[in-house]
């Protein structure tokens, strides 16, 4: 149950937005992709799940369990999707639809990929939204995505995620769109469902002070270049790049100091 | 679950409510028009012609001694047909140009789009003429032509609405969640057009109505022995000026029959929108926000 990217490059109209980029993900391994905005992180995690944009194509190798996404029909790559691998966008307002019930939206990956008749999709899907702690699950997935907070939503987007039990689960700046407090909450939830589950994460971020609370390893990238990899206490604590110097400065800057004393 | 949900919603609005009391009394008339009218529509009576209003002609009868009420029965069935009809033809058209024309290849795209600009500038009775000079006048060049007309009239509004749905976010959401193709067109992408599609398919059964009435009344629809809405209003307007009541009933049908389509279509379009439906279940639905 891993992942293995090497040399992936992903080109819209020619140009290389994602340029040989190579990580690995181990089973149970909780690895960040860190960079700023237009550094090809969340392109790479689309890439993954067969999910670029039209106009963009993928080249180079992404192996899960020993299977090449690459180049893997849509047919093939849609039974994954959600089953074996899940993924939570940045911004649950508009990741959900705003027409259909929050329960229906959790259990539709259930019902796609195990078969579950309507009725059993509506008690798993209270059984999801319990787990991932939403306020009284029976009635909250009768109401639709407006009636929700900001943070409820993107509870419902991780269940949406994980209501199949995926074996890695992608998490493109679930917390970004979040207010601070409401961040760390779900921080918290994404970390502990994770472990007790024994799944993979790759954590896409460009705030190094998020993803030093949840990741292990991180790989830092640049203009679609991997700049630095490896252990994340070691890139807090010995930054070899300008860049991850600079994230590093960005994540320190932001904590407020009372008095203005170091 | 949703069901009771969405007509009890339907029947909260006062649109809503009249649409639908006016399409079911429509519906109704023509089944029971089906099986019994209080006289034989095509009956002629010399010595009865003219009638007003009276017992037991309720509405009177028209020139030939015929029962009014009796032909606007018969004829609610040529409505219901015409209006189901075109409205079934414009809907399969509709759907698979928007279809065509939103989520195929570039260039079969762009080709959908110019043949759909072609096809808007032939206004609905050009294309009734059109069938009816081959194949002679009937209901069917109206069901035809009006369906032709309205259903590159949805095409055209539907496909912008389907692109835009087809990049938003959820719908990636969908894909990512392992929905195929054709599982996020039938669980994302038609929801998601159906307020824009109700609209335009309800506006087109109550053109369809006009449509019938007025191809009928130039000689493109219906022939003469079929009773219409259409026909009896042409028959009874030449004497306008000396039965004016008469003409009132055919008028009125198709007046109502086409206010109630257009209202059902509005009522359904607020209906089914459930972030429209705040207004009116705001205070029952209401809980406090728990802060998550």
């Amino acid at each position: 149950m891993s992942l293995v990217v090497r040399d992936l490059v992903v080109s819209i109209d020619g140009r290389r937005v994602v340029d040989g980029v190579s990580f690995d993900v181990p089973d149970g391994a909780r690895v960040g992709l860190i960079g700023e905005s237009g550094s090809g992180k969340s392109l790479t995690a689309l890439a993954v799940l067969g999910l670029l944009p039209a106009g963009a194509t993928a080249s180079g190798s992404i192996r899960w369990n020993d299977v090449e996404l690459i180049g893997l029909p849509d047919r093939a790559l849609a039974r994954l999707r959600g089953d074996e691998i899940g993924i939570v966008f940045q911004e649950p307002r508009t990741a959900l639809n705003p027409i259909r019930t929050v329960g229906r939206q959790i259990a539709e990956s259930v019902r796609i990929h195990e078969g579950l008749s309507r009725k059993d999709a509506a008690a798993r899907a209270i059984a999801e939204a319990e787990r991932v702690r939403l306020p009284d699950p029976a009635a909250l997935v009768r109401r639709y995505p407006h009636q929700l907070s900001g943070g409820q939503r993107q509870r419902v987007a991780i269940a949406m995620a994980l209501a199949c039990r995926p074996r890695l689960l992608i998490a493109d700046e679930p917390t970004t769109a979040l207010d601070v407090t409401i961040q760390a909450d779900v921080l918290e939830l994404l970390r502990s469902l994770v472990t007790e589950d024994g799944m993979s994460l790759v954590f896409i971020t460009h705030d190094l002070a998020v993803l030093s609370q949840i990741a292990t390893h991180a790989v830092v990238l640049e203009d679609g270049r991997v700049v630095e990899s490896g252990p994340l206490t070691r890139l807090l604590t010995a930054p070899a790049s300008p860049v991850t110097r600079g994230l590093l400065r960005d994540a320190t800057a932001t904590l407020w100091r009372p008095g203005g004393a170091g | 679950m949703t069901r009771p949900g969405w007509f009890r919603r339907l029947w909260a609005l006062s649109t809503g409510r009249f649409g639908i009391i006016v399409v079911a009394a429509v519906g109704l008339t023509a089944v029971v028009a089906m099986f019994w009218t209080p006289f034989d529509p095509q009956h002629v009576d010399v010595d009865e012609r003219w009638l007003p209003p009276s017992w037991p002609h309720v509405l009177g009868t028209d020139g030939s001694g015929r029962d009014i009420l009796s032909l606007l029965m018969a004829g609610a069935k040529t409505t219901v047909w015409v209006a189901l009809g075109a409205g079934l033809v414009a809907t399969a058209l509709g759907l698979v140009l928007a279809a065509l024309g939103a989520l195929t290849t570039r260039w079969v795209r762009e080709s959908v789009a110019v043949l759909v600009d072609i096809l808007i500038a032939f206004p609905v009775l050009l294309i009734a003429m059109m069938i009816s000079s081959v194949w002679g006048g009937s209901l069917w060049v109206v069901i035809v032509s009006v369906g032709i007309g309205f259903g590159v009239n949805i095409a055209r509004v539907t496909r912008p609405e389907l692109r835009r749905v087809l990049h938003s976010d959820f719908v990636l959401a969908g894909r990512a969640a392992g929905l195929t193709p054709f599982q996020n067109l039938w669980r994302h992408l038609l929801p998601g057009v159906a307020p824009v599609f109700i609209v335009q398919l309800s506006w087109g059964m109550a053109v369809a109505v006009l449509a019938e009435a007025g191809l009928s009344y130039l000689g493109f629809g219906a022939p003469v022995t079929e009773p219409s809405w259409g026909l009896l209003l042409k028959d009874l307007q030449a004497y306008i000026s000396v039965h004016p009541l008469t003409v009132v009933w055919p008028g009125l049908a198709i007046t109502v029959t086409v206010l109630g389509l257009n209202l059902l279509g509005d009522g359904l379009r607020e209906a089914t929108d459930p972030t429209l439906s705040r207004r009116t279940a705001a205070a029952r639905i209401h809980q406090p926000e728990v802060i998550a």
